[in-house]
């Protein structure tokens, strides 16, 4: 186990630093000067020269290259364009509310989707696992900020049960922080609930046809014990996967709903930065989800071969 | 996508699968995602016909005016008329989701050869690829949509770019397991040279796969050209894009919610047929998946 751990772990490094070259490339391969892009549309050229000269522009590629990796390895990730402030600060204030959305989103879609999911695999051809299906396909064909949109119309302007957006940390009170977190929640996780139902009763369908299954069922174990703890332990391995996979996919949709939903949360420093053209930020931004990205996939395969003792690296 | 039965043929044997493709074809619900799609279509290519008027006439005595008998979905912000704006997004939403398709496929499908079956270019080109899938998609094509300027190319190239490691993957593990059958080796042993063996003998295997995938990639595509415009990095603003008259008009939707939801309910209605008919053609071409579900 410990050597597998630490395979697993160096296996992450290259990932890492290809994502370092790209992220790095994509400000020098876009058209036009680098520093021209960090000075900002209005800058002379003294300015120009001083920008060049404070980011080491002036320097071969491969020199820039690893001083800026130097700088990252020690938690240096710039400062702002904009504002001056490190970009960690403004990562950290922001942090808050996108963390939020997406552990409530998630613990949202694997409560519904796994049972859902189950219900299906175990109805199988029946009407429910027909209507199950269907209205996870359309729940994946919908743009989350149309979903987003059509419950604010329903529960806030129409029912006026919830309020239209905004976000309150949890500091301020617990029902104040959900209360805004309700419709922001179920409009994001409706797309990972259709994915997530769909793998579970796909994986529990083809566990179903095991031969254990049919053993436990000939022992006459009841079928809710055949389901729990036949099917859906061996099903376990795509449906960790899967969950995995949502939570690496979540951040583009994390961005559009905190864009409906007013909530300052990292979404929104993205799009900020992009409309700013602040590139620290973007930079940043995207170095920090590549690397959740990366230790997510990491505890997936770490998750392998607990559920799964014959999965071995 | 009548043409999908000749480009499958390659695969295998051509009859049981000409078969099982009618079969899967037959459900109701492919027939109406076809019927969805061969609509959107001509309504793309008819657009000029089928409008009311200009979709870019801007008239300030019309502002933002409810369905009536001139504006058969009222009129947007700038008193343009949103029913002849939906026709022509049609047109960009289907050139967006085509281009893609045609950008993710090529370039995945030539990396993906090379790295299938040049083992010194696979380590190189597969660790490329992983850096690649680790950086979220929509966020890169924002960044490389605000860094290149906004046009439709580059909105194209920003969408294509995070599809193609998925298609790489899977050109390249279909090359490895082609590489060692005996008809490939056969045409080695008998001085085919490599480009011809790879084209000839190795390629038409990918395409089955490939065909699930474009769709997948098509439906994909529409949605993240809907997002980027309507998040402000995508198409430019005066396009009569569906994201872009989203984006417009999430600004007045208390007033009238359906400048956001027409052409949402468009998106989705395109989005959910692409999927409805990919799903199909993967039971249909992939007989291991198709037994499963």
């Amino acid at each position: 186990m410990p050597g597998f751990l630490l395979r697993r772990l160096l296996a992450a490094i290259p990932v890492l630093v290809m994502v370092a070259v790209i992220v790095f490339s994509l400000l020098r391969l876009s058209a036009g000067d680098p520093a021209m892009i960090l000075a900002g549309d209005g800058a002379t050229p003294e300015q120009l020269d001083n920008v060049r000269r404070a980011m080491g522009l002036d320097k071969p590629i491969v020199e820039q290259f690893f001083s800026w990796s130097w700088r990252l390895l020690h938690g240096d990730v710039g400062t702002s364009l904009i504002s001056g402030l490190p970009v960690s600060q403004l990562i950290g204030d922001r942090f808050g509310p996108s963390l939020a959305l997406s552990i409530s989103t998630i613990v949202l879609a694997v409560m519904v989707a796994v049972p859902l999911g189950i219900l299906a695999a175990w109805q199988q051809g029946k009407p429910l696992d027909r209507m199950v299906m269907a209205v996870s396909v359309v729940g994946f064909s919908v743009p989350v900020f149309i979903i987003g949109y059509v419950l604010i119309l329903v529960f806030a302007r129409w029912l006026g049960w919830l309020p239209v957006q905004g976000y309150q940390p949890l500091s301020n009170g617990f029902w104040v922080f959900a209360q805004r977190l309700i419709l922001p929640t179920l409009a994001l996780s409706t797309a990972y609930i259709a994915l997530i139902a769909r793998i579970v009763r796909t994986s529990v369908i083809e566990v179903m046809g095991e031969d254990f299954i049919r053993t436990a069922r000939a022992k006459g174990m009841g079928e809710t014990a055949v389901l729990i703890r036949h099917a859906l332990g061996n099903a376990a391995v795509p449906i960790v996967t899967i969950i995995g996979v949502s939570i690496a996919m979540l951040i583009g949709g994390v961005v559009v709903t905190e864009s409906v939903f007013n909530i300052p949360g990292l979404g929104r420093l993205v799009l900020e930065a992009v409309l700013a053209r602040d590139y620290p930020i973007i930079q940043a931004l995207i170095l920090l989800f590549s690397l959740i990205y990366v230790l997510i996939n990491l505890v997936i395969d770490m998750l392998y071969s607990v559920l799964d003792p014959r999965i071995r690296y | 996508m009548s043409s999908s039965p000749a480009v499958a043929a390659p695969v295998a044997p051509a009859s049981p699968l000409l078969a099982q493709l009618k079969q899967t074809l037959r459900g109701w619900p492919v027939i109406a995602a076809i019927v969805v799609i061969v609509a959107l279509v001509l309504v793309a290519i008819c657009a000029p016909l089928l409008g009311t008027s200009d979709p870019g006439l801007i008239d300030a005595s019309q502002r933002l005016k409810p369905i009536s008998a001139a504006h058969w979905l009222g009129t947007d912000a700038f008193g343009r008329d949103v029913y002849s704006r939906v026709l022509y997004g049609a047109r960009i939403s289907l050139t967006v989701g085509l281009g893609t398709v045609v950008i993710a496929l090529s370039l995945g499908l030539l990396i993906g050869v090379v790295a299938g079956y040049f083992r010194w270019a696979d380590a190189i080109i597969m660790r490329v690829m992983d850096g690649l899938m680790a950086i979220p998609g929509i966020l890169l094509a924002i960044a490389l949509v605000s860094l290149s300027g906004a046009s439709l190319f580059t909105v194209l190239i920003a969408i294509a770019i995070p599809e193609i490691p998925r298609v790489v993957r899977m050109v390249r593990s279909v090359m490895l397991s082609v590489r060692t059958e005996s008809f490939v080796e056969a045409a080695t042993i008998l001085g085919t040279r490599v480009p011809l063996v790879m084209w000839r003998h190795m390629m038409p295997s990918t395409l089955a796969p490939l065909i699930v995938q474009g769709t997948y990639i098509f439906a994909s595509a529409i949605l993240t050209e809907a997002i980027l415009s309507f998040l402000g990095a995508g198409i430019p603003p005066e396009t009569p894009s569906w994201g872009n008259a989203m984006a417009e008009g999430r600004v007045y939707f208390m007033l009238l919610p359906g400048l956001v939801l027409y052409p949402g309910v468009l998106v989705s209605l395109t989005v959910l047929s692409v999927n409805v008919l990919g799903d199909a053609l993967r039971d249909a071409l992939d007989p291991r998946m198709a037994k499963r579900v």
